[in-house]
């Protein structure tokens, strides 16, 4: 497989031909804000926050969707980038009922951790205060679609390594919502395994083990890696 | 005992306030925390109005902290008076700058709401307290948080935002330096 060299915040890194502009710069350690990626699973393009600017290029790019090219010229801060992500996240918070104070995820949630490195101290555009349910009918998690942000790392994960296909969306724009099944109650999926991997990877309290107060819940994704790894390489082992 | 210092005491000529709109008062409850520090601060500001102090209408004000959200229609004339009045206005907590709990009833009609609370769950006397005389104001369609009603300087945020936080800010505020408000969000 070939090799490409390419430019990332002037700095000179290489990634196998295939591979994205995203996971190119985390080698190198060069961090972008995402929301919908998660490293084990497939990339979709949804959030929109890892956008970047390639030289030469008049639009701006999603670097998890981006495959790595020689020469690239890539930056990912820039003025501009800073005041999309911003205003991404903004409306993200205007568009949910995100009221993080009687969330159970609050101060362990990567929407509120994406406002606050992005310097957010207050939402510019008007909360929209939707109209959304909650699925509590599943023994041990619930689904709050009040903090969703549609980001799908629960439906791919369910798809992708548990393999069940339980979750998955219906409706557009704002009618977007997740369903179980055939969009019935979550209770009565048939195919869903209790496996709980949907509710790891959520980054906002969307998804909660049951019992969880304020604050309580904290997520652990550690086992995505561990069984990546050993789906790709073989390799049965804990980083 | 020494005296107490008066209003004219060099130093004590900024005049603070604290306003208390559609919120639980858990974010005045936090500024009490200061505890000791409020005697330091004492030595610095006057306190104007607040809902500690007695005034009947709001004196101008360098500095005024706003906790709640905009939920009625009280509280919207109140913000614009106080706006008028007021050098630095700090939106002061999570209702005040997201509408935070307030904000939960739009969700909900209006109608649906106050039915809710006064017919459905009234224990005593069932009906809505609203009668001719303008004592108990309406709610407004929506709640809003302040910055959607007049201009705010500083976004103070936490649900409460802790002491040492509102500590540092009006310090930072009496010393004419930027504040460096410790982020987060919600």
């Amino acid at each position: 497989m070939s090799v490409k060299t390419l430019t990332i915040n002037g700095k000179t890194v290489t990634g196998l031909a295939g591979t994205s502009l995203f996971n190119t710069a985390w080698e190198a350690g060069i961090r972008i804000p995402r929301l919908c990626h998660i490293g084990g699973l497939s990339d979709i393009g949804a959030c929109r926050l890892c956008l970047v600017e390639i030289e030469g290029r008049p639009r701006l790019h999603p670097a998890c969707m981006t495959e790595v090219e020689e020469g690239m010229v890539v930056r990912t801060e820039s003025e501009r980038l800073h005041a999309h992500r911003k205003l991404i996240v903004e409306l993200l918070f205007a568009e949910g009922n995100h009221v993080c104070a009687v969330c159970v995820s609050n101060g362990h949630c990567e929407l509120q951790d994406l406002a606050t490195s992005l310097g957010i101290d207050h939402v510019r555009v008007a909360y929209q205060h939707p109209r959304r349910p909650v699925d509590a009918s599943h023994a041990r998690f619930t689904l709050d679609l009040n903090r969703c942000v549609f980001c799908r790392r629960c439906m791919r994960v369910c798809d992708e390594v548990e393999g069940a296909h339980t979750l998955d969306v219906a409706g557009r724009g704002a009618e977007l919502r997740l369903i179980a099944d055939l969009g019935q109650s979550w209770g009565t999926a048939e195919s869903c395994t209790s496996c709980g991997k949907c509710v790891q990877v959520c980054p906002t309290g969307a998804l909660f083990a049951k019992g969880s107060a304020v604050g309580e819940m904290t997520k652990n994704r550690a086992f995505l890696q561990y069984i990546v790894t050993a789906r790709e390489k073989h390799e049965w082992i804990r980083k | 005992m020494s005296e107490a210092p008066s209003r004219e005491a060099p130093g004590r000529e900024a005049p603070m306030a604290t306003v208390w709109l559609g919120g639980c008062s858990g974010c005045h409850m936090s500024f009490m925390d200061l505890d000791e520090r409020l005697l330091a601060l004492a030595e610095r500001v006057e306190l104007g109005a607040s809902p500690l102090s007695d005034f009947k209408d709001f004196p101008p004000a360098d500095i005024t902290l706003v906790e709640g959200a905009v939920a009625n229609e009280d509280n919207l004339e109140v913000l614009r008076r106080v706006r008028a009045r007021s050098k630095v206005l700090i939106a002061f907590g999570d209702c005040a700058v997201t509408g935070n709990v307030t904000a939960m009833r739009n969700l909900f009609a209006v109608e649906d709401v106050l039915d809710r609370a006064y017919r459905q769950s009234a224990t005593v006397i069932a009906g809505l307290p609203l009668g001719g005389d303008g004592v108990v104001p309406r709610l407004l369609p929506r709640v809003r948080p302040i910055h959607e009603v007049v201009q705010v300087d500083h976004f103070l945020q936490g649900c409460p935002p802790d002491a040492d936080r509102i500590f540092d800010l009006v310090l930072a505020l009496l010393e004419g330096r930027t504040p460096e408000i410790a982020r987060r969000f919600g």
